[in-house]
């Protein structure tokens, strides 16, 4: 799959479209653990569709009596990318994460489906604002790389959170990407400990038409509140809430 | 399709009430939203009827409150896997407010609206006969905002994107159109029991 430009993804999948997505398998070409509870796989997937920045995958595994368990991953990579790549955090006693952690190895196939999500995606074209706390930069990720790869990183802005560096994925991405980063437990130089902050957001959000919130459920709801309190239109916020947790 | 290498099941054998695909999340409740949680208060809600109905009706939250009430207590299931098991909604039947506005013969579908703008479509089939309510309470408590309150539409046999929060509106149609999440490839109907998740499934 080459890269195309925005115009003739904008075609492919011009809205009207079935949206129907079959499962196809996917191959792990590279695994590798870019810190104890994070692991990042890049996967060949069989008749691959193009995918927007933003969208995600289904992964299915299955068990030798039939038992399956699945559960969605943003994808990080762009549509450039000739791999689709994951980036999954292990969670304690997780079924799939700490499978995909500890069990696979490069050569396995896994069950996916993909992509999905046709609301959670960036169209490559409007000024956007990405609020993402820890996992949840994973889609930003795709949006950054999709950007750069269009020549139009200056339509993205990205405020990342971590509670501490270590807890970052992508960290240096970000940092090259020029993301603002706010780690809420390790002070740094330029910045106290401590969460993002409306003096934080509000440069950020001149000019943006749409935001994209994602991460824990806890941190979704922190971030909705920051921008609809910061005076962003809230029909304009986007949100993808990652994991079990929640009220 | 393949056996994945390596897997095996992690936990007990699913109790029988749960969907194919679906898992027992406890005592939590997910939080899922696309958009920003709107805060709305009791006051300046409302509910309405409308579209192929005799009778337009619309109700505030004051009037709401008059009319019998019904309760659901059973299962919940959400298209992102968790299912809830024994959870308890207090409100009013969707029947009860049928009756009031008197559908047409042709209507046959039905789109919910939320204030927010979100919709979704149901076969009018689908929230009749004691399988669709307005709730504003769960487990003797007032819903809270993020799950849809004050008031959202629970139609507890489909996936849990049809029960849309902060509902407002009921609009009665003749034909089938996709509301937000089906228009962005999510299934027309989402009976958890045949997993009809995404466009193309059964
Ligand atoms: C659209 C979307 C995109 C996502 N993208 C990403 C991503 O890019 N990266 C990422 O890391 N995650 C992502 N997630 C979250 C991901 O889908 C999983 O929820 C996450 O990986 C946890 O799955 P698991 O099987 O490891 O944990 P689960 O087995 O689901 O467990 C989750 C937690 O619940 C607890 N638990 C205990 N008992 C049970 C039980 N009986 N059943 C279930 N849970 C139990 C576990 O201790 C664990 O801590 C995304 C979610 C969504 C909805």
């Amino acid at each position: 799959m080459t890269g195309g430009d925005a115009v003739a993804l904008e075609d492919e999948f011009a809205p009207g479209g079935t949206g129907a997505t079959a499962w196809t398998t996917g191959r792990i070409i590279t695994k590798e653990l870019p810190a104890p509870h994070l692991v990042r796989l890049r996967l060949h997937v069989e008749d691959r569709q193009r995918h927007w920045p933003g969208q995600h995958y289904l992964l299915r595994l299955r068990a030798p009596d039939d038992y399956t368990a699945q559960r969605s991953y943003s994808v990080a990579s762009d549509d450039s990318d000739p791999l689709v790549e994951l980036l999954v955090e292990r969670l304690p006693d997780g079924e799939v994460s700490e499978f995909l952690a500890d069990v696979a190895e490069v050569g396995d196939v896994l069950e996916m489906r993909g992509p999905i999500g046709r609301w959670f995606r960036w169209d490559t074209r409007t000024p956007a604002l990405c609020l993402v706390g820890g996992t949840g930069v994973v889609p930003a990720i795709s949006m950054i790389r999709a950007a750069r790869h269009l020549g139009r990183s200056d339509l993205l802005r990205v405020l990342a959170v971590a509670r501490t560096p270590e807890e970052l994925p992508y960290a240096e991405e970000l940092a090259r990407a020029g993301a603002t980063i706010a780690f809420t437990r390790h002070a740094t130089s330029t910045r106290p400990a401590g969460p993002p902050t409306a003096a934080e957001v509000a440069p950020l959000l001149a000019g943006a038409e749409v935001a994209y919130v994602c991460g824990s459920s806890r941190f979704a709801g922190f971030g909705e509140e920051l921008l609809v309190g910061s005076g962003f239109r809230p029909e304009a916020i986007r949100v993808e809430r990652f994991g079990v947790t929640g009220s | 399709m393949p056996v994945t290498r390596g897997f095996s099941r992690r936990r007990a054998e699913p109790p029988r009430r749960l969907p194919p695909g679906q898992y027992d999340v406890g005592a939590g409740w997910p939080v899922l939203t696309a958009e920003a949680t709107p805060r709305i208060a009791r006051e300046s809600w409302s509910v309405g009827v409308d579209g192929l109905v005799e009778r337009p009706t619309t109700w505030t939250w004051e009037e709401v409150q008059q009319l019998p009430r019904s309760s659901y207590q059973g299962d919940i299931h959400c298209v992102t896997t968790w299912s809830k098991f024994d959870t308890l909604f207090t409100g009013v039947s969707v029947d009860t407010l049928l009756e009031a506005a008197g559908p047409l013969p042709e209507a046959g579908f039905v789109m919910a609206h939320s204030s927010t703008g979100y919709t979704t479509n149901l076969p009018l089939a689908d929230i009749t006969d004691g399988r669709a309510w307005i709730v504003w309470e769960h487990d003797g408590r007032p819903l809270t905002a993020e799950h849809g309150g004050p008031v959202r539409l629970l139609v507890p046999h489909l996936y849990f994107w049809k029960s849309a929060k902060w509902i407002s509106r009921l609009e009665l149609t003749a034909e089938d159109r996709p509301g937000f999440w089906e228009r962005n490839g999510y299934h027309d109907r989402g009976d958890p029991w045949l997993e009809q998740r995404y466009q193309g499934d059964p």
